[in-house]
């Protein structure tokens, strides 16, 4: 077996905050935060809703289609077509709905979206296809005796909160942090010459969030932070100047 | 405070940086979807993840806190994870699946396939003797529709084919084997007892039925209606069953330092014979739907069928279908 085969068998190392931690060749580890049952059964009961909702869907416009009128009931002797084009796909749809997705997004599906988390390998890879089908297989097992007991029993009791077809696989479920920003409204100049590390965190958050925060919040915090860092009067300023001066700030341009 | 003064001189010089980790992070997203052919690309990656890993050393210490850690830790993790994304090769890697990893793990398997089979052989005998001694106990094997007909002189196979057409009845058998060849395996969690149970039950019902079917002299119709899907069937019922009892055994008698790391070795090795079972079942579904239920094939079509897809398998389990030849050198599971 070859290196990372070997690597890939490792049992998974945390930290004290629950962090899947990584060797890496650099000599700084990778850390990954590790999602709970929280986290997974919010997940799980989002994708649960999506794929009921789309193999009911499918099964009411195929049964609709097929009987040519306003019924769902099936024929007294259904033929391979209705099973072949009504019943089967949306119960493919309803079985194949985890496998499929997650082997497609990449260790991710809706509800894990939402939810911001998705799986990796013990050594935070993205898991192979053979990896993604024995997690699924083991759902018959992690899904008794009814509503996933199993599997959220596992999740809750085991270190790394994986259920039984994580175990099989290799695999667990991490938060995902794809949407994080960095200092996306702030210059290298203003760094260089007005704003130190801290101030430039809060003025590109406060820029970032400006429109979703409360208008007498958002101008308290832009005045507290102006008459810090410029020392003038800005009391008087409206929302709208107190934003361009924030900008203006923000981009290490000169005061006016 | 000089030290203070440095500090913050370092942390608004790492901060400086931030494009950089930007530029970073998009291509480690770009490249771990749609991948490159660009030798350029790939090498920018490896400099952006030695960036990455220092600036995020530096991070961790000047200012642990902050976004900008953060926000180095997913780019950091979004690299490496790029970087190590196996070559993905669907063909090649459907290809070895089936010339090389399953006949491995099959070879693997062997003793596990021995055992299981006696276990099955000896669940008939025992489920034969068992109603051919105590006749009542059918009741125990059978539904009471099954019994009926039976003491009626009928199979229950008899005019199948005018209930539900050939198609559905494929279909509804191949998923019901499946199910059942898939619990055989997962159930190798409870180690081992839970594909005991189903491989030694199903046994128990084949002796029993065939008992009972004998004492009404039925058992030559039942033998006509099961021989072409049987031999398979049966055959892929052990072998997942080999393959439960392998996983079982695994956390029974680890072979490595953890019960969880010999279980998955043992998931993962025989999860490929599975696709086998699965691939195999779908051929016996449409064989019981459409030869096994119909009076027009005699008995001889049946045998041709039924030895000449076990043929198929063992051809398919060895390798042999896919290029593999007899005397290729075993490979390692």
């Amino acid at each position: 077996m070859n290196e990372r085969g070997d690597a890939a068998f490792d049992s998974p190392r945390t930290s004290a905050e629950s962090d899947l931690v990584v060797d890496s060749a650099t000599g700084v580890e990778v850390s990954l935060p590790v999602a709970g049952p929280g986290a997974r059964s919010y997940a799980f009961v989002i994708d649960w809703h999506i794929r009921i909702v789309v193999a009911i869907a499918w099964y009411v416009v195929a049964a609709l289609i097929f009987n040519g009128e306003w019924s769902l009931v099936a024929p007294l002797e259904p033929d391979a077509t209705w099973f072949g084009l009504v019943l089967l796909p949306a119960v493919a749809i309803y079985l194949l709905y985890h496998p499929v997705l997650e082997i497609a997004m990449r260790g991710r599906t809706p509800g894990k979206r939402v939810a911001g988390v998705r799986i990796v390998t013990h050594d935070g890879a993205l898991p192979a296809m053979p990896a993604h089908l024995i997690r699924s297989v083991f759902r018959l097992i992690d899904s008794f005796p009814v509503f996933y007991g199993i599997g959220l029993v596992t999740a809750v009791v085991t270190k790394n909160h994986v259920r039984i077809g994580d175990l099989a696989a290799g695999t667990l479920l991490v938060y995902d942090r794809g949407d994080a920003s960095v200092l996306e409204h702030v210059s290298a100049t203003a760094l260089a010459s007005r704003l130190d590390a801290h101030t430039a965190e809060v003025v590109n958050e406060l820029l970032a969030r400006w429109d979703a925060l409360d208008g007498e919040v958002r101008s308290r915090l832009a005045r507290t932070l102006l008459a810090k860092l410029e020392g003038a009067e800005v009391e008087m300023l409206d929302d709208a100047t107190l934003r361009a001066r924030l900008e203006q700030l923000a981009r290490g341009d000169s005061a006016q | 405070m000089a030290n203070v003064t440095r500090e913050r001189a370092l942390r608004n010089t790492l901060l400086q940086r931030s494009e950089a980790w930007k530029a970073a992070a998009d291509r480690a997203r770009r490249l771990m979807t749609r991948g490159t052919d660009d030798v350029d690309d790939a090498t920018q990656l490896v400099d952006d993840y030695r960036l990455l890993a220092h600036d995020l050393a530096r991070a961790r210490r000047l200012m642990p806190e902050s976004r900008a850690r953060t926000f180095l830790e997913s780019a950091y993790a979004q690299a490496h994870a790029a970087l190590h994304k196996q070559a993905s090769h669907p063909g090649y890697a459907l290809w070895s699946l089936f010339r090389d990893q399953i006949p491995a793990a099959v070879r693997w398997l062997r003793p596990h396939i021995v055992w299981v089979s006696l276990l099955f052989v000896t669940s008939v005998l025992v489920g034969g003797w068992l109603v051919h001694t105590y006749p009542e106990l059918i009741n125990l094997f059978a539904s009471p529709d099954l019994i009926a007909t039976v003491e009626r002189g009928e199979l229950w196979t008899e005019g199948l084919l005018n209930i539900v057409p050939s198609s559905v009845l494929s279909l509804q058998i191949l998923t019901n084997n499946v199910v059942v060849s898939l619990f055989a395996y997962c159930a190798g969690f409870l180690f081992g007892l839970g594909t005991f149970y189903i491989v030694g039950l199903n046994g128990l019902m084949l002796g029993a039925i065939f008992a009972f079917t004998s004492q009404h002299g039925l058992d030559d119709e039942l033998f006509r209606f099961i021989v072409a899907h049987g031999c398979v069937e049966l055959s892929v019922m052990v072998l997942s069953g080999a393959a439960g009892a392998a996983v079982g055994e695994a956390l029974i008698r680890p072979t490595t330092a953890r019960r969880g790391q010999s279980f998955q070795l043992a998931a993962l090795r025989t999860g490929k014979v599975i696709v086998a079972c699965v691939v195999l079942l779908i051929g016996c579904g449409f064989i019981e739907g459409y030869i096994s239920p119909d009076p027009e094939f005699p008995l001889w079509t049946r045998l041709i069928v039924g030895i000449g897809y076990w043929l198929f398998m063992i051809a398919l389990l060895r390798g042999w279908l896919f290029g593999r030849s007899r005397s290729a050198v075993p490979i390692e599971a």
